[in-house]
Order: structure tokens, then sequence, then C-alpha cells
């Protein structure tokens, strides 16, 4: 009664893999389970792409184990069960005056899944990444012994857990250092940046908490790199209450984002902003998770599904940043959902995870229908971002190749040999884990 | 409830996942909840959970549907609260029936812990809700308790039982101004129900949740979750015997 055979999708659905599915409800059931089976723990499966896919194989769903364990509301530490979502947490929180330090836009990833890819927020040029605010990590080991992860008492498996693609195994609670907030409601300011220069300069003189910027990816020649840059501050006060989520029933039709629509979507998006800019209040979530507004949106992408591309380049490659939005927008390929983010140096002596993928720079990320030309552009744009000393993300990744990313992660062979010492048989895999043969050193 | 007044929440069958959703929803407006069920770690953990989502207690307690010894203790400390005492019913258990076939004494369980266990129960603390003269009752039946079918009709007699059960103890306590609720889900995304084949129009635990707590406001009688089952179940009971006993539905 535990295993069920099921079919299933990363968010940009362009995979599907049919394998064998265990869902627990409780820590006995998991442990039980994992006496005997070693097998990848997966969460609520918003990595665009094969990171939590295993086909032909087991997965672990944890999205049932999400509880709370412990608050301590004077100290800000939190610690709660792998499978809770961020955006419950965020919601729990704000009114006590706390929030999780960093949040993706999605308040949908579960706190596995937040440290399996270390992931950053529209706060990383100033807090880091989750990782930076994980106290400790308890953790079930190949072959289902019990571990708690600590820098103190053992850094190397700590470090290689965050970011870690669940490849130390499976990680059933975390304890977290919050950060403080005024209030659930949150102050934006949004501002027009005309241009590329001009959508730079921005960036680099945000002093706000929060900072995230949109982009029009379809925008060519002198408005090339426009978009609107929002930053944000939490407050105290009273804002209607969210509204109930919609969702999307079906696929849309094949049509639905082609390049004209979305040129025409973006025109009308970017003059929504008034010259001058404004500033609104919203509630919390409105701000942090747009898009979870409206469930299952990755359906309005049709039935082929899309990609995501995600890099990052370090802040004196602004030139090969230009040349990335410029192909990009030149290929009529991108969809509205595009964003652009500062991100901040290191805030510890070394990154938090040794695969962790923020570094110092600027990184862009864009959704590309799933039609022909999106692989090629997506293999170029990953050249240019090697070249270019740059990292692609692997939570975001569905089509990039062994050799370019291994060289983009500076600790990969430590990595490998502290993963492959942990899950000697190779249990712990995954899709992604072997398309990019990523347990093997370079 | 009036703002003032404490509603304190008995949750039977507290580690299901349905249980959990309606603890926390209830736990979101300040309930005190008592979680009952066997898996005392698990209860634990939830109940911290639920006093960080806003119940103003939540502990748990030890219970097992097919020994009643842990039912008058759990009343008594019950009883210590002020304010209205509530039930909510969500044990029940549904071993394949084919296990059923090859070991006829499964019956037995099955019954005590869907129907005969939990009724036990209300009969006890129906005496104390009377006097407190308010209170709701959630009793989870299923479709299955609709029509008896060839893949589960052990598990559909127990819960068909616990539902004429609930209508007896809904006349009884309406005369005391406690009212009872029986809900009949459909197919719920729980533990219960991963690994079964042919499930469609899956709800989850969190939508029945949402059901129920609207259902209590509105004081309702009898639902089913989500909605569109009380059709397919007027279908389905209205099929003619001799036609049915030749379905495989
Ligand atoms: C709309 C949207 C916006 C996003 N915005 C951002 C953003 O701003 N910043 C950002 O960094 N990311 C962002 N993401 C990506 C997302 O935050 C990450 O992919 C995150 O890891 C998803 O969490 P999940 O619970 O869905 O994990 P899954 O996608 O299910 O799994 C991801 C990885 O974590 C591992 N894993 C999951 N749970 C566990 C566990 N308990 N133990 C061990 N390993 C585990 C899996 O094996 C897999 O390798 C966004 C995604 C979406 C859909």
């Amino acid at each position: 009664m535990t295993w069920k055979t099921d079919t299933h999708t990363g968010w940009g659905r362009v995979h599907s893999t049919t394998g064998e599915l265990a869902r627990p409800e409780r820590q006995s059931a998991l442990l039980r389970l994992t006496e005997t089976i070693t097998a990848p723990a997966i969460g609520m499966r918003r990595s665009y792409g094969d990171a939590p896919l295993n086909s032909d194989g087991r997965a672990i769903d944890m999205t049932r184990l999400d509880r709370i364990i412990s608050f301590d509301p004077e100290a800000g530490l939190l610690e709660a069960e792998a499978g809770v979502q961020i955006g419950v947490l965020a919601d729990v929180l704000a009114p006590q005056g706390w929030l999780p330090a960093v949040m993706p836009g999605t308040g949908f990833a579960t706190l596995g899944g937040c440290i399996a890819n270390d992931v950053h927020g529209k706060n990383h040029h100033i807090d880091g990444s989750f990782g930076d605010h994980v106290e400790s990590i308890t953790i079930l080991l190949a072959g289902g012994q019990r571990k708690i992860l600590t820098p103190g008492r053992n850094k190397d498996l700590f470090r290689a857990t965050i970011g870690g693609l669940g490849q130390t195994g499976v990680i059933l609670s975390a304890k977290l250092r919050l950060k403080p907030c005024v209030g659930d409601v949150i102050m934006v300011t949004e501002q027009r940046a005309a241009d590329f220069d001009a959508f730079i300069s921005l960036l680099d003189n945000s002093r706000a908490t929060y900072s995230v910027g949109w982009i029009d990816a379809t925008a060519q020649g002198n408005a090339l790199g426009r978009g609107i840059l929002e930053e944000a501050e939490t407050g105290a006060g009273l804002v209607p209450a969210p509204k109930r989520a919609k969702s999307v029933p079906f696929n849309a039709p094949g049509w639905a984002l082609a390049s004209p629509i979305v040129k025409l979507f973006n025109a009308l998006y970017y003059r929504r902003v008034p010259k001058t800019g404004r500033t609104l209040v919203k509630p919390i979530g409105d701000f942090f998770f747009p898009l979870d507004a409206i469930h299952n949106w990755n359906r309005l992408y049709g039935k082929l599904g899309f990609h995501q591309f995600q890099c990052v380049l370090p802040v004196d490659r602004k030139d090969d940043l230009r040349e990335v939005l410029d192909l990009i927008a030149r290929s009529g390929l991108a969809s509205p959902l595009a964003v652009l983010k500062r991100m901040g140096p290191d805030v510890g002596d070394q990154p938090a995870g040794m695969m962790s993928f923020p570094q110092e720079g600027y990184t862009l990320a864009v959704d590309f229908r799933n039609r022909p030309g999106a692989e090629i552009l997506i293999h170029r744009l990953e050249e240019m971002t090697a070249d270019a000393g740059g990292r692609v993300y692997l939570a975001k990744d569905s089509l990039a190749r062994e050799t370019r990313i291994k060289s983009m992660y500076p600790e990969h062979a430590t990595w490998c040999d502290i993963v492959n010492k942990a899950d000697p048989e190779g249990d712990l895999k995954t899709d992604l884990i072997r398309r990019l043969d990523l347990r093997t050193a370079q | 409830m009036t703002p003032n007044t404490q509603e304190t929440w008995i949750i039977l069958g507290a580690t299901s996942s349905m249980a959990r959703a309606f603890a926390r929803s209830v736990a979101q407006d300040g309930a005190a909840v008592l979680l009952a069920g066997r898996d005392m770690e698990d209860m634990q953990v939830f109940a911290l959970d639920l006093a960080l989502r806003g119940a103003i207690l939540a502990e748990a307690h030890a219970i097992d549907m097919r020994d009643n010894t842990g039912f008058a203790p759990l009343i008594e400390r019950a009883q210590q609260e002020e304010g209205q005492i509530s039930v909510a019913v969500f044990t029940g258990s549904m071993p394949p029936q084919s296990e059923i076939d090859d070991n006829p004494e499964l019956i037995h369980g099955v019954i005590r812990d869907s129907f005969t266990g939990p009724a036990e129960f209300l009969q006890m603390i129906a005496p104390e809700m009377e006097t407190r003269g308010g209170g709701q009752v959630v009793g989870v039946g299923s479709v299955a308790g609709d029509r008896g079918r060839i893949g589960n009709y052990v598990y559909g007699a127990a819960k068909a039982g616990f539902h004429t059960y609930l209508s007896g103890f809904r006349n009884r306590l309406n005369r005391s101004g406690a009212h009872v609720l029986t809900v009949k889900p459909g197919f719920v995304d729980t533990a219960m129900t991963w690994t079964v084949d042919g499930m469609f129009l899956v709800a989850s635990p969190e939508n029945v949740a949402r059901d129920i707590r609207k259902a209590l406001r509105k004081k309702r009688n009898v639902i089913y979750t989500p909605f569109f089952w009380w059709g397919i179940m007027s279908i389905i009971r209205s099929i003619p015997e001799f036609i049915f006993k030749k379905l495989s539905v």
C-alpha cells in the first residue's frame, strides 16, 4: 500500500516520467519504508526541469510531512518538517513579526526543496541564499541512519546538502533563523527602466530590502532591456485579504503565447506603471509569490510545456548580459515571464552550499515556450554564460550539457566525493544527476 | 459560537490527513484541540503545529477505537474545558476487500474503527454535550456507505451503519441544541487511497475541510464533498438491484 506508479513532470512539463512514488504522512511511515529502500526525496516539483524526477525508479514525496515542530518568537528560530511550504510559513509567521529569511518566487516550494536547491529570493543582495539561514538539518542518510547536520559538527556534509539536489539523503526537518518583519503587508515601489543601462543602474543603486525586476524580453533596439523595478519593505496595516487563487483548468492552445501576443502584452504591462513610478500596499503574498494566485499557470504554455533559462553573470560582465538579452529578444521565443535581479556577495566566508547557484552579479530568468528553436537558443545561452564566468541554475534546467555545467560549479569535485561516500550505490540519483553525470568529477 | 466562548474540538483519528486539515482549520480560529489517535509521537508533533497556527490549546491523547479504555479519560479531560465541546470523527479502516475475503475476521476491526468505536464514544460524551446545551459533531462517513459495492462492501456496510447511527444521534442532540453533521466524502487524496486504482475527481483534504467548516456554519445535516458526489450517488442508488448486482462499479 506504499508505492504507486505515477506519471509526472517538473513544473515546465517538457519531460514526463513514470516512476514509483510513496507519500508518507507520518515520520513512522517514512522510517518504515526507508529501512529497506533508499530513494531520493522530492517536494512540490516546482523545479522546472528534471531535478525532481527519477525515471523508472522510486522517489519519496515529502509534501505530507509538513508540520512546524518548534518556534521561538524571541530568538526568531523555527524548526519544521521538510514538506512544509514556504508560503505557509510566511502566512503563519508574518503576523508574529517574522518571515523565512529567504523566499523563492513561489510559496509552494517546500523547505526540503529550498535547501536542496539553495534557493534565493528578492533580498539576495542583502541576505544571501536560503542556506545562509539554516541552523541545522536532520537528514536520513542512505541506509536509514538519522543524523543532525550543523556547520559546527559536520560542515562538509552540511554544505554538500545545501544545494545538494537531494544527493546526501532525505531531509526530514530543518531549523531556520528567521528574518524580522514589520507586519504582514508590503509596500512596493515600482518604477520604469527605459533600457538596459537604466535598469542596471537602478539595480545597482537600490537600497531596498527586497527588489526584483521584470524585464521585457521582447523589446529590441533602443528599448532593449527595458522593464520595471519593484522595491519593497514590509509594513503593518490593513489591506484587503488576498483573493482565493484561481486555476487554469486545462492546457491553453499553442498560439496563446505566440510572439505577437507576448509583445503586445509586454508593452501594455510596461506602460501600466506611470512614467513617474508609483507605490502600492499589498498583502505580502502578492509581492513575494505573484504567480501563485493562479494555480497551474504552467498549463498556459500548452501541452508541450516550456523551458526556463536562468543564469547569473558576474558584475563586470554587463556587456555579455546585454548580448544575452539581445539574442533572446531577437529570437522571438520569450514569454512575458522574465526576471532580472541583482545578487549580492556571499554573506558568510564562503557560499552556503558546495553546489549553490548564487554568486555575485546579475541573474536573468526567462521562460521559453517549448518550440523548435528554443533548445538551440538555450544551448547558445548556456555557452555564453560559461564564457562569461557565470552559472546556469539547475533548478530550472532540463537541457544543459555536462562538461560546461561542471566547470561552472567550482566545488563540484569535492561535492562528488562527499555524496559518493554518503550514497555509494547511487540510489539517490535523479534524472538531472544522470543527464549531467553530476556524480562523476570532471 | 460567540467570540468569547471557547470551543474544544475532540478529533478522533487525528493522524489522518483529512483530520489534520480540519484541525488546522479550527486551530486558525482559536479553538482548543484535543487530538486523539494511536500514533502519539505523530500527534505530539502535530499538537505543536496547531498551537503555532492559533489553537489556544492543543494536546495529544492516546486512544484506540478497538479498546474503549481511553474513552473516559479523554472525555474527562474535555470536561475540564469551559464552553462548548465538539467532536469530529475521522476514524475508519479499509483493508482491501480481497484480504477480508481471505480472512473474514478482519470485519470486526473495520466495523469497530469505522462505526461502533466512534458510536460508543459519542454515546459516552452525549450527556455532557446535552448538559452544556450546544456543541457540534462531525461524523465522517463515506459515499461507500450509500450502496454496497463489490470492491469494498464491508467498509461500505460499516459506514452505512455509522450514517444511520448519526441520523438518530442528530435527532437526539438536536433537542438540547447541539448540531450533528454527516459528511460523505467521495475520493479524497489520502494515504488510504494513495495506491487505489481507478480514482477520479479526487479532492484534497484541505478542500474537504473547507466544505465541512462551511456546512457547520450553515447547519447542514448531511453533505457530500465535493458536492457533485450527491449527483453521482443519486444515480448509483437509483440503479435497480437486478442490474446493480451484475455491475462492477
Ligand atoms: C513560479 C516559480 C518561481 C520560482 N522562483 C524562484 C526564485 O525566485 N528563486 C529560486 O531560487 N528558485 C525559484 N523557483 C524554483 C524553486 O524554488 C525550486 O525549484 C525549489 O527547489 C522547489 O521546491 P520543491 O519543494 O518544489 O522541490 P522539488 O522541485 O520537488 O525538488 C527539488 C530538488 O530538491 C530535492 N528535494 C526536495 N525535497 C527534499 C527533501 N526533503 N530532502 C532532500 N532533497 C529534497 C529534490 O530531490 C530535487 O533535487 C521558482 C519556481 C517556480 C515554479
